[in-house]
């Protein structure tokens, strides 16, 4: 794998890593005095699957939460797309094409899959609340058209069989893969996943890893991800963040910060003696 | 049928069809915009009729014969129930392939050897898993020129130099087609009557499986009597959700579908079946007996949660149906005051539960290939759904007998199909000659000449009698499973496990006792039923193997061995099958360890050797054993699990004195 080429790269198994789409210059997040993520860089590229991992408070999910433009951090710049980002407030960020999933799954209980789904496509309804009350031309193509993209990631994800079920009914494994479907439904170009893999049993990981490849592979879509599974994390992404009490202490191919000696400590412990 | 009628047909073929591509271009000039096959897509049914079947099955054709498919080439196909699997079968046919569907989920190494067998050049794959199982196989088999595939998803990054979309195919086949049109209209042409029609491998409770040759003759002709027998016609609607690979779905997806001109609906994935049948509403069904188990256990389950009236209402009218349901469906003088309640039944219970069940339109329907529990059997009757039993083989194209419309009854199989001749030889196994009976085994000549005699007659394996009162066949058992114990009376497992299984507890049982002095026996128990139990009772469990060791699990399937003791004491003849001992397994019988047969039939043998150790804990006295299984997982890994497992010793019923026969 080449790397530091601003043209992208070419992963092991032949994918093209396109260029740069979100920088991160020299990051400060503070919580009064808290300080959650200090000084860190790094950039995602077009058509990669970035992870960012550290030990539990090491600052991921506030780094997401930059990512996603929830939290504007006291010092650096967020640029995506060759510009400086400007201070956004949610829906401007789902414009933009970015979507994610939360690490605490945030559905609607008492709505269908289906319905849960839909709302994934609120950024391309454009008919107002009256046309959707007279159902008239207009309101019903918007449905139709609406309802036919979201079948098509409802068959993607293989969860026909629970379309109509409300999703206070379903397993915690299939409640993650509706939420991803979810954020699929916004056709994003940059996908955020907060831990997709937490509290999955061995073939739920497996399943999801799988998913997370062919989102990838079949829509080309650029994924940054937050994951504990160490193992999970190795096998799916092209390049990984190490993040340590809100540091930065490893950047580069899974197998380079495998064998990074201040990531060992962090994961492993550091000898007193 | 008589013999002249039938020698007259040898030519000319039914009707003159000799073939099903024959047939498709009947019914696309005859009806062509009536429905043909319907598949649920995107959460739509889409739906092509018989005109733009047969283009698409031409397209799908030409495509072939550019691929460079000869006379007379294996084509597997391997997938779930879709139009373009069912096409690819019809397509190869028309360009004079033989098509090959194969079980899906079989692993690698039991594909492997059939691909060998058939030598297939071609294989059409339904999605990445089945292109993966192949491109396995290929490593060391190097037969496979081409692999063609329906399901697009995740195939990009692969070598494309011997692989395509079957798509792909289609639209280069229609794209050529005036390169292609005359050859393949010469191919057509040239078919005949006793060419293969397909080549199906019966999954065999021992050995290798075997390649079935079936002639167009064997598929139409007993496609043409059973559609007759039971008034088939066009408007037929029936769900496609039966493995391809299996007989009865190539009969009546294509064979029955192919001759009465009916809709083939094609559900959206495994796991929506029960959903797509109550959409669909088939007039024509076909389900093992374990599909309408499940369906009447839950069924049960969620009455238990309903409310109070509607228990009552539920349990009243159902009260009621059995007592006069079963006769007014078999057409039997029933009181004026019982049809009224029926009919308010059938409004206010019935009918409901019949459409949430998917049985709204249901006129005619079949369970086969194991035997089903008369309770389960007569609820869907006394609903009112004409459901039905027959016996049939791969070896017979699916048909040996049939229960007419008026003489149903859960414990026979019916009288021989239309032109099947039944004879039962002196061991008690049963023969038949029909149209239907197969041209050879592939491959094996030795094995034909074993099965089916000069005259054409076939040996089943199966042991049985005629009934004399009704001339219906009632089934006793596998033959080479028939045993004797020690003291010389009879042995026939089925007998017993069947019994066993009708309790909705139990999922699975094998009996063993052959040539000993007491029977002793295996249980699974069905997680869905016993779980819910668990679940109601708040009985705390971990898992699959916590559920089968608990006390209060162990005590009620001893009760039911009890009972079931108690009713085998009753019949002289098997009095000696009682179980004495058994154990509650700690997995579940799986073909993925070949303990079963992909059609779900216990391989005896091997479980036997396989679990020997268990075997001789139950019969040396001891009150638990420790073991350790090897499993294999859904991917082809193997792991282990171990366990102790309680031996309960069962109550049995000393044997009814033996009539002493006039000496």
């Amino acid at each position: 794998m080449m790397l530091d080429n601003s043209e992208g790269y070419v992963t092991d198994d032949g994918r093209k890593i396109g260029a740069v789409v979100m920088e991160m210059k020299n990051i400060t997040l503070r919580f009064g005095g808290v300080v959650a993520i200090k000084d860190i860089s790094f950039d995602i590229r077009e058509g990669e699957i970035r992870a960012i991992i550290g030990p539990n408070g090491a600052g991921k999910s506030s780094m997401l939460n930059v990512i996603s433009g929830f939290y504007v951090p006291q010092e650096g710049e967020v640029w995506f797309h060759g510009a400086k980002r400007p201070q956004m407030r949610p829906f401007e960020v789902a414009q933009q094409g970015i979507a994610r999933t939360f690490q605490n799954i945030a559905l609607f209980e008492g709505m269908s899959v289906l319905d849960n789904v839909m709302t994934g496509r609120l950024s391309f309804m454009k008919t107002n609340i009256l046309q959707q009350a007279l159902w008239k031309g207009k309101a019903e193509a918007e449905e139709n058209e609406n309802r036919e993209a979201v079948e098509k990631i409802i068959d993607f994800l293989e969860i026909q069989h629970i379309r109509k079920t409300p999703v206070s009914r379903l397993p915690y494994g299939l409640k993650k893969r509706v939420e991803l479907a979810r954020a699929l439904a916004a056709e994003p170009k940059l996908l955020l996943l907060d831990e997709p893999m937490a509290g999955m049993n061995v073939e739920e990981k497996e399943d999801m890893s799988r998913f997370i490849l062919d989102v990838n592979d079949e829509f080309g879509t650029t994924i940054a991800l937050i994951e504990h599974d160490m193992g999970v994390v190795m096998d799916l992404s092209d390049r990984v963040v190490v993040m340590d009490y809100g540091r930065k202490i490893g950047d580069g191919t899974p197998d380079e910060v495998r064998n990074n000696q201040e990531v060992i400590d962090a994961y492993l412990g550091v000898s007193h003696d | 049928m008589g013999r002249r009628k039938r020698l007259a047909q040898t030519q000319s073929g039914a009707e003159g069809m000799v073939s099903l591509p024959a047939l498709l271009h009947r019914n696309a000039t005859q009806f062509g915009n009536v429905p043909a096959y319907r598949e649920k897509e995107f959460g739509i049914w889409q739906c092509w009729t018989w005109a733009e079947a047969a283009a698409e099955i031409r397209a799908i054709a030409l495509g072939f014969l550019e691929l460079g498919i000869e006379k007379g080439d294996h084509i597997a196909v391997i997938g779930r129930n879709r139009p373009a699997h069912y096409w690819s079968m019809v397509a190869a046919q028309m360009v004079g392939a033989v098509p090959v569907p194969l079980y899906q989920d079989s692993v690698a190494e039991e594909m492997a050897y059939v691909l060998e067998h058939c030598g297939a050049k071609y294989v059409v794959c339904g999605d990445q898993e089945q292109v993966d199982k192949v491109v396995e196989i290929q490593e060391n088999l190097h037969q496979v020129k081409h692999i063609l595939y329906t399901d697009k998803r995740g195939m990009r990054k692969y070598d494309h130099a011997q692989m395509n979309a079957l798509d792909d195919i289609k639209a280069e086949g229609s794209a050529g087609h005036a390169r292609f049109d005359a050859e393949l209209d010469k191919r057509i042409g040239a078919l005949t009557y006793d060419d293969t029609c397909v080549m199906l491998y019966t999954s065999g409770t021992t050995g290798k499986p075997k390649g079935v040759v079936l002639s167009n003759r064997n598929v139409i002709e007993s496609a043409k009597n059973s559609a007759e027998f039971d008034h088939l016609t066009r408007n037929e609607d029936i769900l496609s959700y039966l493995p391809m690979a299996w007989v009865g779905d190539f009969i009546f997806s294509i064979g029955q579908a192919y001759w009465c001109g009916f809709c083939v609906n094609c559900p959206e994935s495994a796991d929506t079946m029960m959903t797509d049948l109550r959409e669909i509403g088939p007039t024509y069904f076909f389900a093992p007996p374990r599909v309408f188990e499940t369906q009447l256990t839950n069924v049960m389950i969620r009455m238990e949660d309903a409310g109070k009236l509607k228990q009552r209402m539920f349990h009243h009218f159902m009260a009621h149906a059995k007592k006069v349901g079963g006769q007014l469906l078999d057409g039997k003088p029933v009181g004026f005051g019982d049809r009224v309640k029926y009919a308010l039944g059938n409004m206010l219970v019935y009918g409901p539960l019949k459409d949430t069940l998917g049985y709204g339109r249901f006129r005619v329907g079949y369970t086969a290939g194991e035997a089903i529990g008369p309770e389960i059997f007569d609820f869907y009757r006394s609903l009112g759904i004409n459901l039905k039993q027959l016996y049939g083989q791969t070896e017979a194209t699916v048909f040996i007998t049939v229960q007419p419309d008026g003489e149903v009854r859960a414990d026979t199989v019916g009288v021989p199909a239309p032109d099947v001749e039944l004879k039962i030889d002196e061991t008690g196994e049963i023969h038949y000659r029909s149209p239907g009976v197969f041209v050879e085994y592939f491959k094996n000549p030795d094995s034909t000449a074993s099965t089916k005699d000069a005259e054409g007659w076939v040996a089943t394996g199966d042991a049985g009698f005629i009934e004399e009162s009704s001339g219906h066949l009632r089934i006793i058992d596998r033959a080479k499973d028939v045993g004797k114990m020690a003291d010389g009376s009879m042995f026939a497992p089925k007998y017993v496990e069947n019994k066993l299984k009708f309790y909705p507890d139990i999922l699975e049982v094998v009996l063993f006792g052959n040539g000993k002095d007491r029977c002793v026996a295996f249980i699974n128990i069905d997680l869905t039923a016993v779980g819910n139990w668990a679940e109601r009772n708040n009985v705390a469990y971990g898992s699959y193997q916590e559920l089968t060791a608990h006390p209060q699990v162990l005590e009620t399937i001893k009760s039911h061995v009890e009972e079931v003791n108690k009713s085998v004491a009753a019949d002289e003849m098997l009095s000696g099958c009682q179980v004495h001992r058994f154990v509650v397994l700690h997995k579940e019988l799986d073909a993925d360890d070949g303990e079963m047969t992909r059609t779900r039939k216990v391989r005896r043998g091997f479980v036997e050797e396989k679990f020997s150790d268990i075997i001789a804990a139950l019969y040396d006295g001891s009150e638990t054993v420790s073991t350790t299984t090897e499993v294999t997982y859904e991917d082809g890994r193997k792991g282990s699990i171990s366990a102790t497992l309680k031996i309960v010793d069962a109550p049995v019923v000393a044997a009814v004195q033996h009539k002493v026969a006039a000496e």
